[in-house]
């Protein structure tokens, strides 16, 4: 018997033997994995598309950038949420977590009248710290993150209405004057002063997530805990980065949001939260962890804002209709990712 | 030849769990640049002696020296920092990372933070390279065959650093031709001056590859042997305690094929097939008839099995079982039908670690009994000791958890909970794998006088010996085609076998 029949072990050549199941299907492997983020992109040029010709103004570009103006918030949100959901975790705290990062800017700078220059960084470090409290229970703990990240849920939302129970107006000259910025951009079009943050935090998430040390064991820790374990990283300290660099991303879009509304209040962003996992499933995550680009992400919020946008172009459809597509498609794409993994073991 | 100083010695070790004394004043040495096999029945001591040295858990008494300095780790990191790299049975890689990552995670070459993916995937295929591994490093893990994910493993294992390489039963999902390319790996790596510990059940294997021997019994050494100075019965001897001569070959040959044939067939399968699993093939499998199914990994063996079970659809051809024809659904259904089948993967499917052995041996009859009608503890504790004593699991307590039994324990364990159920086919994947000689005879001699008393038996075993041994006929499978069905007579040896796999039966 010849014995190098593996030693060109490449995946994907068909006919030789001595391969484990699944070996013939190498090669579509290294494609398959970028099958949902493909998905996501026909979807949403297939909704611009029909959108386009359904109705009129809809084909711009503007709109595209609006799509992005009114989901700065979101889109921060839920890059965070990347980053818990490829380790395989899970974060409920963030809709709170941005509600109350609101109240105190609102409440600091309205009420206190302290500057914007150290209320934003001390948001900042609040929900960071917040983050870093609950990675290090659901890693030295051993507690489920869906429990722990619950808790800082009504943790996160009581705290909020300790600072006041009603909506906090921002009038300060900072934030109006950032919240109406414009920039504009050639072809009469414009961004919002939260967009180019928005992106700049894309920016740097995707450098982390795939040129750094700390990026990659979050894609290990996410493919298997156990394994990575063995392997000598970092473990525990990638899971406590990864929720304390979601709860910095909420707290930051707890900022935009109050740029966006120039209010904190309690009640802000409620059920946030699953508009981030949403957005990020549908961007093709998996849910079991270690594998997802955060570009799907950034396709998921565009699908979600242009859900609204067709929505209040149609006119006639309430706004609730927005929850039966995101329900619909949200069913279409894990199933996609079912069909993804079953096929791959 | 004077031997040189060892590079690892171990001195009056001992270990205890609660309850049993896993490892008492045992000594071993490692020299460098040698294959020394560690040998041993299962619950031995062997992987209890790994995970001493490698720091998973903490001796009790005794030395250990790693070139001059004492050492005592307190993980398997730190055993690796020091020089000891452990590659497991189950592969500890990530699937979803790709091959170069996998092999340099944690340590991947780096411009100010900035990992270099270019330099990474260069240096890896070169270091695959350098053990004869050519393939694509870009490619996800997942993708390679378990063989090839293995030697990423020590690859990985190896870069690291190059002192000790310690092998837990690494061969024992591998088929012949992936074995040869692992003991290639090996040949170079010791040739380089690394020290290679290595556990396996096979004793061919063994006196191929290894240089020296030591031998445990009980959690005792019995002693250190050149491979070349002691003969396989001897070893044999020395590791159960006594001669081999009682367990040596089962006493006769199964009986002739056309008697077992003139019985009623139980499972006939007409042109069963699968895309992308298996093509469409046609087997009759007789009341009291032992079919042995032969084939490299990934021929197709384990997808006849589960289609047969249920586990899998056939989207072409019929089956027929105990003479009326049948869908097998789900494995629920092919379960009503009495079908048994005892998968290869032993840890993704079926034993749950922190029930105790009675409880996962019963678990199957449970649940075909459904749960609201419970065995009755007396029944329980009677059938349990019965399989215990058959197979001879060790610790003989039913009590025991079974997260805390050596790796083929927990095989028996498995075994048990479907012989238990009396099935009129018993589906067996891989059922000796990773269980000593010893045992391996009890099972042999298990199956045998079951399909004495009618039992149906599909065999499947990358030991060809062991197939031929037990089986009526062997149906042989290539590219996940059945290629051959052999009457097990007189002319039907191993090399036939081998002939019929190699050349997929048109010689
Ligand atoms: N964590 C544990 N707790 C209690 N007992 C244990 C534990 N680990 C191992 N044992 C016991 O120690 C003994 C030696 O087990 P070990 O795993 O070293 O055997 P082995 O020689 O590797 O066997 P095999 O060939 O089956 O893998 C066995 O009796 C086993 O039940
Ligand atoms: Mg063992």
């Amino acid at each position: 018997m010849s014995q190098d029949i593996l030693v060109t072990g490449k995946p994907g050549k068909p006919g030789k033997p001595g391969k484990a199941a699944g070996g013939d299907f190498g090669r579509l492997g290294d494609r398959r994995k970028y099958i949902p983020v493909l998905a996501t992109a026909s979807l949403l040029v297939a909704m611009f598309t029909v959108g386009g010709i359904r109705y009129e103004g809809f084909a711009s570009g503007q709109v595209v950038l609006n799509v992005f103006i009114d989901n700065a918030f979101l889109l921060v949100v839920a890059v965070g949420m990347t980053f818990v959901i490829l380790t395989g975790g899970i974060d409920l705290s963030v809709g709170s977590v941005v509600a109350l990062s609101t109240m105190i800017s609102a409440s600091l700078v309205t009420g206190q009248g302290w500057p914007p220059l150290l209320v934003i960084p001390l948001v900042l470090l609040i929900g960071a710290v917040l983050g870093f409290v609950m990675g290090c229970m659901i890693h030295y703990f051993e507690i489920q993150p869906f429990i722990v990240t619950l808790a800082g849920m009504f943790l996160a939302r009581g705290l909020c209405y300790t600072i006041g129970t009603d909506s906090i107006p921002i009038t300060d000259e900072t934030y109006t004057a950032l919240a109406q910025a414009r920039i504009d951009l050639p072809g009469d079009m414009f961004v919002s002063p939260s967009v180019v943050i928005a992106l700049a935090v894309v920016a740097v998430a995707a450098y982390v997530l795939h040129y750094t040390r700390l990026g990659r064991n979050v894609y290990a820790t996410g493919g298997s805990e156990q394994s990575a374990l063995l392997m000598g990283l970092p473990v525990a300290r990638t899971k406590i980065a990864v929720y304390t660099v979601s709860g910095f991303c909420s707290a930051l879009g707890g900022v935009l949001l109050s740029l966006y509304m120039l209010s904190g209040y309690g009640l802000h962003a409620v059920g946030m939260e699953l508009d981030a996992i949403a957005a990020v499933v549908i961007g093709g995550t998996l849910l079991t962890g270690g594998s997802g680009y955060l570009l799907g992400t950034v396709l998921g919020v565009l699908v979600l804002g242009l859900i609204q946008t067709v929505i209040s172009f149609e006119g006639t459809l309430s706004s609730w209709w927005t929850k039966i597509f995101i329900g619909l498609l949200l069913f279409v794409f894990i199933l996609l990712q079912r069909l993804i993994s079953a096929r791959r073991t | 030849m004077a031997a040189p100083a060892p590079i690892l010695q171990m001195s009056g070790i001992c270990k205890e769990f609660p309850g049993v004394k896993a490892l008492t004043g045992v000594d071993f040495r490692l020299l460098p640049g040698e294959v020394h096999a560690l040998m041993g029945e299962n619950g031995a001591g062997k992987s209890t002696l790994i995970k001493v040295l490698t720091g998973v858990h903490e001796i009790d008494a005794g030395q250990i020296t790693l070139g001059r300095t004492p050492v005592a780790f307190g993980s398997p990191l730190q055993a690796q920092q020091a020089g000891i790299s452990t590659v497991y049975q189950e592969v500890n890689l990530c699937p979803n990372l790709s091959v170069a990552e996998n092999v340099f995670i944690g340590r991947e070459p780096r411009r100010l933070g900035r990992i270099r993916w270019k330099e990474m995937r260069h240096r890896a295929a070169g270091l695959l390279a350098r053990l004869d591994i050519h393939l694509d490093v870009s490619a996800p893990l997942s993708s390679y065959s378990l063989a090839i994910q293995q030697m990423v493993a020590i690859a990985r294992a190896v870069d690291i650093s190059a002192r000790v390489l310690i092998l837990d039963e690494p061969t024992s999902s591998l088929d012949a031709g992936e074995v040869a390319q692992l003991f290639r790996v090996m040949r170079r790596l010791k040739d380089e001056g690394i020290a290679i510990l290595f556990v396996s059940h096979f004793l061919d294997q063994v006196y191929e590859i290894a240089d020296r021997m030591t031998v445990l019994r009980n959690g005792r050494l019995v002693g250190e042997y050149l491979t070349s100075e002691l003969s396989q019965v001897e070893l044999v001897g020395k590791m159960i305690g006594r001669e081999l001569a009682d367990l040596e070959e089962l006493d006769d040959k199964p009986k002739e094929l056309a008697e077992v044939e003139r019985s009623r067939p139980f499972v006939e399968a007409r042109g069963l097939g699968r895309p992308g699993s298996v093509e469409p093939f046609t087997l009759t499998i007789h009341e009291g008839e032992v079919v042995g199914l032969a084939g490299l990994l990934g021929s197709g063996r384990t997808e006849v099995a589960r289609l047969l079970f249920g586990a899998d659809h056939a989207a072409t051809g019929e089956l027929s079982v105990g003479g009326a024809p049948a869908t097998l659904r789900t494995p629920r259904v092919a379960m009503t039908h009495g079908i048994a089948f005892c998968s290869e993967n032993r840890r993704a499917e079926g034993l749950i670690p922190d029930l105790t052995v009675r409880e996962n041996i019963v678990l199957a009859l449970q649940a075909t009994r459904g749960w609201s009608r419970p065995i009755p503890r007396r029944r329980q504790d009677e059938l349990v000791a019965r399989y215990i004593e058959a197979l001879k699991i060790s610790p003989a307590n039913p009590e025991h958890l079974v997260k805390n039994l050596s790796g083929g324990n927990q095989q028996k364990v498995l075994l048990a909970r479907w012989l238990i159920l009396e099935p009129r086919l018993l589906i067996l994947d891989e059922p000796t794998r990773g269980i000593d000689v010893g045992a391996k005879a009890e099972i042999q001699r298990l199956v045998a006088s079951l399909a004495d008393g009618g039992m149906a038996v599909l065999f499947i075993s990358a030991e060809l010996e062991e197939v031929l041994r037990l089986s009526h006929k062997v149906g042989v499978l290539r590219d996940r085609r059945l290629v051959a069905e052999l009457p097990n007579d007189d002319d039907l040896t191993t090399g036939v076998l081998m002939e019929t796999i190699a050349s997929g039966g048109r010689a």
